[in-house]
């Protein structure tokens, strides 16, 4: 205890912050979010544009990485083929938890203009979908929204308990 | 390569002008026209049979017996020079008579003509691989086997090149549905879930457009919102417009409908 009577609300005086663990995971959380490096078609041009320095997204936290396993943020920018398909999945599924996904561009959200045999028709049929993002393809502005709504989302989860399963199946 | 024709006073005079015009097919001229091209065909007719033969876009065809198509590109490339294959394809006849068309393309360097060897082959008939000649026929081959299941014959790979392995039927084949067969359209869930699973995952959607007013699993109406899910078929209430919680937010008013006014003149 102070000996003295301090005035905590005062500018400059706290000497201590009052949060709940909810929210200073999920600050962690959301001001860290490493994507996977996963450029399947056009849209991979404008996720290397927002990577790189005009747009910067390591303001954001955000850091490619090269690894599933290091990743936590699946951004799905391009079109995907039914070859490719299980290849996602695979992807997915090494990505360890909590891990969220970006379904990026018309093609990935429902095959687009791609209306053939080869193509998936939205990558929600294979792994489930946490942000749908228009455009065709989209401006790393438009990414760079995604991801902010993507904090938005993670900072009104509940972060001590366990997550609840995402899976299609 | 396609013949120019100029385009310079496309304003004044449109080229396209009668909407049911049928263009006409490309002039087919004698081989004899072309003393070398009437060599080349010489030198073929000389060791194999000839079935059709002329010169079209500068180019000369010959069709022969699919038996002989490695001796004929023996010939050509190592007595007549024709020393590159640009391209090796099929083309889908099977509604029409029931046969694939084979073509080879050949290019000739030195000489600088083009050559293309051309043979009917029926649906199940396998063909010869011409990879000992050209590594180039390699993958085109494939491909070929790929996209219209033609058979080779000492294929070193005879394997699938762009679709998968386990690809159920051959997507350039006329017959093929450009939005492919039944084991096309469920082959992801097929292959990562199982078979089990179709239900659960739903067939394609593939008119990525479609708004179904009664599904209110996947969409919602402004004003008429209901929870997730539910049965509309009776129609449901119209909602007052609420743009905030329940709560409120502080120093924020509440937007209230009722006291909203709608100005009509578009004037003010």
């Amino acid at each position: 205890m102070a000996q003295h009577q301090v005035d905590y609300t005062k500018d400059g005086g706290l000497p201590i912050a009052l949060t709940s663990v909810d929210k200073l995971i999920n600050w962690g959380r959301s001001n860290s979010l490493w994507p996977l490096t996963y450029g399947l078609a056009c849209c991979g041009i404008e996720l290397m544009a927002s990577g790189a320095s005009r747009y910067d997204f390591d303001r954001f936290g955000t850091i490619f990485r090269a690894s599933p396993r290091q990743a936590e943020v699946l951004i799905v920018a391009g079109t995907l083929t039914k070859k490719h398909a299980e290849f996602i999945r695979r992807l997915y599924d090494q990505m360890t938890e909590p891990k969220w996904v970006i379904s990026m561009g018309s093609c990935a959200n429902t095959g687009g203009m791609f209306n053939t045999y080869a193509t998936v028709q939205g990558v929600d049929r294979v792994i489930p979908v946490d942000l749908y993002l228009p455009g065709c393809a989209p401006r790393p502005e438009t990414l760079q929204y995604a991801v902010m709504m993507l904090q938005q989302k993670i900072r009104r989860e509940s972060a001590n308990k366990a997550q609840k399963k995402k899976r299609l199946l | 390569m396609r013949r120019y024709s100029p385009k310079d006073n496309v304003q004044k005079k449109p080229y396209y002008t009668d909407r049911y015009y049928v263009a006409p097919q490309v002039p087919k001229l004698d081989v004899e026209s072309d003393e070398e091209f009437a060599s080349d065909l010489a030198a073929i007719e000389s060791k194999f049979t000839v079935s059709e033969s002329y010169i079209q876009l500068d180019q000369l065809v010959v069709y022969i017996d699919i038996a002989d198509n490695l001796g004929v590109l023996e010939l050509l490339r190592d007595e007549r020079a024709y020393t590159q294959l640009s391209e090796l394809s099929a083309i889908d006849w099977l509604a029409k008579d029931g046969k694939f068309e084979i073509f080879y393309q050949l290019l000739s360097m030195s000489r600088r003509k083009r050559i293309r060897i051309k043979a009917y082959i029926d649906e199940a008939q396998p063909v010869k691989s011409v990879q000992s000649l050209w590594r180039s026929a390699d993958w085109s081959e494939r491909e070929m086997y790929d996209m219209f299941g033609i058979k080779l014959i000492n294929h070193p790979f005879p394997k699938r090149i762009l679709m998968p392995d386990d690809w159920e039927g051959f997507p350039l084949r006329k017959s093929y549905p450009l939005q492919g067969d039944e084991a096309a359209s469920w082959y992801e869930v097929d292959k990562i879930f199982g078979k089990e699973h179709r239900e659960t995952i739903g067939a394609e959607l593939r008119d990525c457009a479609k708004v179904d007013r009664y599904d209110t699993e996947r969409f919602s109406r402004l004003g008429f919102e209901v929870p997730k899910g539910a049965d509309i078929s009776g129609g449901e209430k119209r909602k007052k417009v609420q743009y905030q919680e329940d709560g409120g937010v502080f120093l924020i008013d509440r937007f209230d409908e009722e006291k909203t006014v709608i100005i009509r003149d578009k004037d003010r």
